[in-house]
């Protein structure tokens, strides 16, 4: 058996690797389909119908229709893809990044003026306060 | 010949791009950061190169997963602005330079380095938000680019070490081209960010500060950060750092440190720019 990588150490954080990549294809190919505008009216017309023209599997389906950004990340999603359904809602990357955190818009925005997450206790999941995460 | 006379490193945030797009840089949140793009727009103005290489990464616009090439060279006439999901930016088309990219494309293939080539492919805020921001709003960029692309959005990127080599790979090519060109490189993204999951917003100042200073000090040592260690200390997209060893191994040994800028935050990154002249060429 191959050992885990050193980098599964790292608290919340989805490395997108050979594992994700295998689990997470169809649902960045999707993602990826929101490049082309025609395909973004497809899909804010009817979600589920548009999502039937891919492979997702029904957790992958949930996280989108709920979006659940951070629960895509845990079923192989890729953010520079799963950022496109963000930004067909008129999101912005901060906003998700908040979302994702798990903190309000206005205290994620405080915590960048401030000079961001410190990385300070945030570089081994041991360090970590209360869940693990990754 | 052509030479490469200097290196430009520089982040590629999309909001900075989004910012100067929408007209909002002189806000209380971007004046610190444009402020400081002032004196590289001067810097780069005189300098007038002839062409720039502009080394960046694709975020799932001219490339998805179905084909991830790790190093690709342009060899276009010209590059369409790429539609990322909210229209493309509206900034001019990217005019290619093909008698050198393909001189390159072909010198760095015998040189053992197994580049892709791209005859057509649109190029994202990776390539566009480092022209804007140090050429700034022009109806035309002011010099053809050749755009070479490196993977950092499947693990893994390219180590520091191979992308270092690619740079000196480079080096020999364009001095190898029979014409008499001054050329600019760039190395783009970073610096520290994390855009993904709960450890998102991740900024770690004496990591970028370090690396800034280690590029004229010390590029090798650089190289020899691991890719956990990037992500690690700086964020998972920190790891776009490898992209300016590319630029870092173009210059030579001599350089000298001639501008930098630092400051966090743009969005969720620190954002870099540093400018580094080739003090070794002929």
């Amino acid at each position: 058996m191959k050992s885990p990588p050193d980098y599964d150490s790292i608290p919340g954080t989805y490395v997108y690797d050979a594992r994700r990549g295998r689990e997470g294809y169809a649902l960045n190919m999707f993602c990826m389909s929101l490049n082309k505008p025609e395909n973004r009216r497809s899909f804010k017309a009817d979600e589920g119908a548009y999502l039937d023209g891919f492979a997702l599997n029904p957790q992958q389906r949930r996280a989108v229709l709920e979006r659940d950004w951070l629960g895509m990340l845990k079923v192989g999603g890729n953010i520079y893809y799963t950022i496109k359904i963000a930004f067909c809602d008129g999101l912005t990357f901060q906003d998700v990044a908040g979302m994702m955190s798990g903190v309000s818009k206005e205290t994620y925005a405080q915590m960048m003026l401030a000079g961001g997450r410190s990385a300070e206790g945030n570089r081994y999941k041991a360090e970590g306060k209360e869940e693990e995460h990754g | 010949m052509a030479r490469i006379v200097a290196g430009v490193a520089c982040s590629h945030v999309p909001a900075i791009g989004v910012a100067m797009d929408k007209g909002t840089t002189g806000t209380a949140y971007w004046q610190p950061l444009f402020q400081g793009y002032e004196p590289a727009r001067r810097w780069l103005a005189e300098l007038a190169p002839d062409v720039a290489i502009v080394v960046y990464n694709d975020h799932a616009s001219a490339f998805s997963l179905e084909i991830i090439p790790t190093f690709l060279i342009g060899v276009a006439d010209r590059y369409p602005i790429a539609d990322e999901g909210f229209g493309p930016r509206p900034v001019p088309a990217v005019i290619g330079h093909p008698g050198l990219a393909w001189h390159i494309a072909e010198s760095l293939i015998l040189d053992e380095f197994d580049m892709t080539i791209a005859n057509a492919m649109p190029v994202d805020h990776g390539l566009t938000v480092p022209l804007s921001v140090t050429c700034g709003q022009p109806a035309a960029w002011p010099f053809p680019v050749i755009p070479l692309c490196v993977n950092v959005v499947q693990y893994p990127p390219p180590t520091g070490a191979r992308c270092f080599k690619l740079g000196e790979a480079i080096a020999r090519a364009v001095a190898s081209f029979d014409e008499d060109l001054r050329v600019v490189i760039y190395g783009t993204g970073g610096m520290s960010h994390q855009l993904q999951g709960e450890r998102a917003g991740l900024i770690n100042r004496q990591f970028d500060l370090a690396f800034l200073d280690g590029m004229t000090r010390d590029p090798l040592a650089l190289t020899q950060i691991t890719h956990t260690e990037y992500m690690r200390e700086a964020g998972s997209e920190a790891v776009e750092l490898v992209m300016w060893h590319v630029m870092r191994g173009a210059l030579g040994g001599e350089v000298a440190e001639v501008y930098r800028h630092y400051h966090v935050p743009a969005s969720n990154t620190a954002a870099g720019l540093l400018i580094l002249e080739n003090r070794g060429a002929v």
